[in-house]
């Protein structure tokens, strides 16, 4: 349920060279992993088992659940959680989040100039088809103000790491990123089942998240509302393979749970119905795709949104978090052109990097692809959930053949990237605690005043051996992230 | 709060409350059949079971005969009757998801344990055995679920919402359970039937758990007018309908008084619990009691319709 859509690196070739938080490839132990290494050492297994389970009966009894699509309805799956932490250290943070912040802020001012002046097809640094040709450009969103001009409030940014000095970014998540509930509830169970782990490590806390999250929506309230502004969560349903989390972030934020039923518009105003009749709304943190929010503006099949709310977005009347249109910022192909874009806007140059990403639709790229399919990793820039892709060091000769004619006839639909060797942290599987590739996904949230990022995230693994697959539909586990603060 | 959200408390908790109630006469009920030919009466059990349920008519469509199998299948496990104690508590969960922001945690606890063990019961194979226990955990999870909403629930809106739904569910099955067998309660001058009456008295108290209330109260033994006072006028009677209306007025007040305003609700409710109030077993046996009850249902259903417009859309 974590991620709709990403790049998966996959099955890479093996190499003995990964890179382990915890282990040096002298066998050493890093700094930050002393402490944990020892109490592993020292506990023993049946403890850790028992702690297991007890972790998942805790999250099987909070209904701490995901639907998986296609399966009967009464399915309901944990997400496995790894009781190991994967810990860093407080100058490992400050270059991510440093990153991190910088990587929004481009996204955002990349999303103003996109839907206004366009300078940057002027200076030629990305072409038109990015933002005109791409299905998730909003026409409706041209020339319109939004507040603060600020279009991603609450980004999730997908990084991994290949050896102990860089972040690479695996994906930009600037629509309904997911996942921050599993980042909260996994400290909430750690500190019940190991306290005794928070007294030797001074672990930097997550739970300010929910009030983070509330100030930044009310920061970004229209300019029309008056007083308190009104922030409601806004949620497709029960039926949602990510409901619990909407129910789990609007309890925290003590907002109103609404579906678009609850909703409707009147005088280019927006209200829910509630027992003591209509109330005005402000701010909606929609977890909600721009198709099916509005079935007069977008999808009109669509039974999820409310009929009219992009005519009080566009009166400025209401704010929506995440603003529609953000998708030409976070897909494929834009990814490629993130460090142009962030050099273009800022002037600085990237902190966090990029995965060195072919464009088949420049002919030198194109060739260099054809040449080393079998090798690389090649998806359709329009593809989600790991459809359209091409796994060249999984795949067999005649499934490379024929990706290879698709991607000769439209080359323009693909880029292609090497398979990452992600890093490995410690993890309990069944055969005892080995190491497990990892993924991170921090939540990066952006108001008027500043941009506020918890020190941490949520860590996805791949608990199955050698698998670089983090996915929850996959088998993917999480854990909890530790930033340490010294 | 939301409409929809006000909603979803009132009907969860009427739906909790309509599986305790199917769960108390299909328990009744068993009890009533297990007894030697002679002693029950000559209707059949089953068929007044169906009939108390409300689901005669759907019961008709789908079965040839109204016996033990076909009445616990339908009642208890039925996925196609919408009201069968299982999609009660299906819906029940459903809605406690919905709403779960509104929940206290140990009533969300309440009701997706409950889920998860109604998984546990597998209507096929069954045994007359884990079939009293089944009845056992419907009626014990109600009881939580009311216990944790009493226990830990804000004394606001959200809980008096609750509160109605549980009450407006009680008081029609306590009509319906009598308005099946008015014909066995008797005005004081009537003439007692045969010793096989005297079961059907106890039955009724059973299938609202009132055996022993009922000697309590009255210190006395079993007479039907005393059981049809028991269920319709005694306040000290959590079921019966004064009680359920005494509540009803009571938490349509809160309501009023919260929201600053009051409405036809409120209005409807007001006259049914004074006619409640000032209501005499006399009078009402004279006037027939079939008609009282028929009449009350329908008055039950119109105040549940009014928080409906009222509140809930």
């Amino acid at each position: 349920m974590i991620a709709g859509r990403r790049p998966e690196p996959e099955l890479s070739s093996r190499s003995p060279s990964f890179f382990d938080e915890m282990r040096a490839p002298d066998g050493s132990i890093r700094p930050a992993y002393q402490q944990l290494a020892f109490w592993l050492d020292n506990i023993p297994k049946d403890v850790l088992d028992y702690r297991r389970k007890e972790a998942e009966f805790i999250f099987r009894r909070i209904g701490i659940t995901f639907a998986v699509y296609g399966e009967a309805a009464s399915t309901e799956r944990l997400i496995p959680f790894d009781i190991i932490p994967r810990i860093l250290n407080r100058g490992e943070w400050q270059k991510l989040s440093r990153g991190l912040e910088q990587r929004v802020k481009a996204l955002n001012a990349y999303l103003h100039d996109a839907y206004n002046k366009r300078e940057i097809l002027r200076a030629g640094i990305v072409p038109e088809e990015l933002i005109f040709g791409n299905p998730v450009f909003r026409p409706e969103m041209n020339g319109q103000a939004v507040p603060h001009n600020i279009y991603v409030m609450i980004a999730g940014i997908d990084v991994v790491r290949v050896d102990p000095d860089n972040f690479y970014v695996l994906e930009d998540n600037a629509r309904v990123p997911s996942g921050v509930s599993y980042m909260l509830e996994n400290r909430e169970i750690m500190l019940r089942l190991f306290p005794e782990l928070f007294i030797d490590h001074p672990v930097a806390p997550v739970e300010n998240y929910a009030d983070d999250l509330l100030a930044t929506l009310k920061s970004v309230a229209p300019l029309t509302s008056s007083g308190e502004p009104t922030v409601v969560l806004m949620t497709p349903g029960i039926y949602n393979s990510a409901y619990y989390e909407h129910s789990f972030l609007a309890d925290k934020l003590g907002c109103e749970l609404v579906e678009g039923r609850d909703m409707f518009v009147k005088g280019d105003m927006l209200y829910m119905r509630t027992t003591e009749g209509p109330k005005r709304v402000d701010v909606i943190y929609r977890r909600v795709d721009d198709d099916f929010i509005d079935p007069l503006a977008f999808r009109p099949d669509s039974m999820l949104g409310v009929p009219g709310l992009m005519s009080v977005y566009q009166a400025g009347n209401v704010t929506l978090a995440n603003a529609p249109g953000t998708g030409i910022a976070d897909d494929k192909a834009v990814y490629s052109y993130m460090p142009d874009i962030i050099k273009f806007y800022l002037g600085e140059e990237p902190i966090l990097k990029n995965v060195e990403t072919h464009r088949c639709r420049e002919p030198e790229h194109l060739k260099y692809v054809l040449d080393n399919i079998d090798k690389l990793v090649v998806k359709e820039v329009h593809g989600s959930g790991g459809y359209g892709m091409l796994i060249g060091p999984a795949a067999d000769k005649k499934t490379i053949e024929n990706f290879a004619a698709k991607v000769k006839a439209q080359p323009e639909g693909f880029i292609a990237q090497p398979t990452l060797a992600l890093s490995t942290c410690p993890t309990f599987v069944e055969e005892g605690i080995a190491p497990r590739h990892v993924d991170l996904r921090p939540f990066v949230l952006t108001g008027r005043d500043k941009v506020r990022i918890v020190p941490g995230g949520l860590t996805r693994v791949a608990l199955s051996k050698g698998s670089l697959v983090v996915n929850s539909s996959q088998g993917g586990g999480t854990k909890d992230t530790w930033v340490l603060d010294r | 709060m939301l409409s929809r959200t006000a909603s979803n408390l009132y009907w969860l908790s009427r739906y909790v409350e309509r599986a305790e109630c199917l769960a108390r006469i299909l328990d009744a009920t068993y009890r009533l059949s297990a007894l030697p030919q002679g002693y029950g009466s000559e209707t059949n059990e089953w068929e007044s079971a169906i009939a108390t349920a409300g689901s005669v008519i759907s019961f008709g469509e789908n079965y040839k005969e109204a016996n033990e199998r076909t009445v616990t299948e339908w009642l208890a496990f039925s996925p196609e009757n919408p009201a069968s104690i299982r999609n009660c508590l299906e819906i029940a969960r459903t809605n406690a998801r919905s709403v779960r922001t509104a929940l206290t945690g140990e009533m969300w606890d309440s009701i997706n344990s409950a889920w998860h063990e109604l998984h546990r019961y597998d209507p096929k194979r069954i045994t007359r055995e884990e079939f009293t226990r089944f009845l056992n955990f419907v009626m014990e999870t109600s009881v939580r679920f009311d216990g944790t909403s009493f226990r830990t629930m804000l004394r606001n809106d959200a809980y008096w919402f609750s509160r109605l739904g549980f009450l407006v569910e009680r008081a029609d099955a306590t009509a319906r359970i009598l308005d099946v067998k008015y014909h066995v309660l008797l005005p004081r001058e009537a003439q007692v039937g045969g010793p096989l009456d005297y079961f059907q008295w106890a039955s009724i108290l059973r299938s609202v758990s009132a055996r022993t209330s009922y000697h309590w109260v009255y210190r006395d033994s079993v007479k039907p007018w005393l059981v049809a006072d028991l269920l319709i006028l005694n306040r000290q009677m959590p079921r019966s309908l004064a009680s359920c209306y005494e509540n009803i007025n009571r938490y349509l007040d809160d309501l009023a008084q919260f929201y600053g305003r009051q409405g036809q609700a409120q209005r409807l409710a007001r006259a049914t619990t004074s006619k409640l109030e000032n209501g005499k077993m006399e009078d009402i046996f004279q006037s027939g009691l079939h008609e009282f009850i028929t009449q009350f249902l329908a008055e039950n259903n119109r105040v549940g319709n009014a928080i409906g417009d009222q509140y809930l859309i």
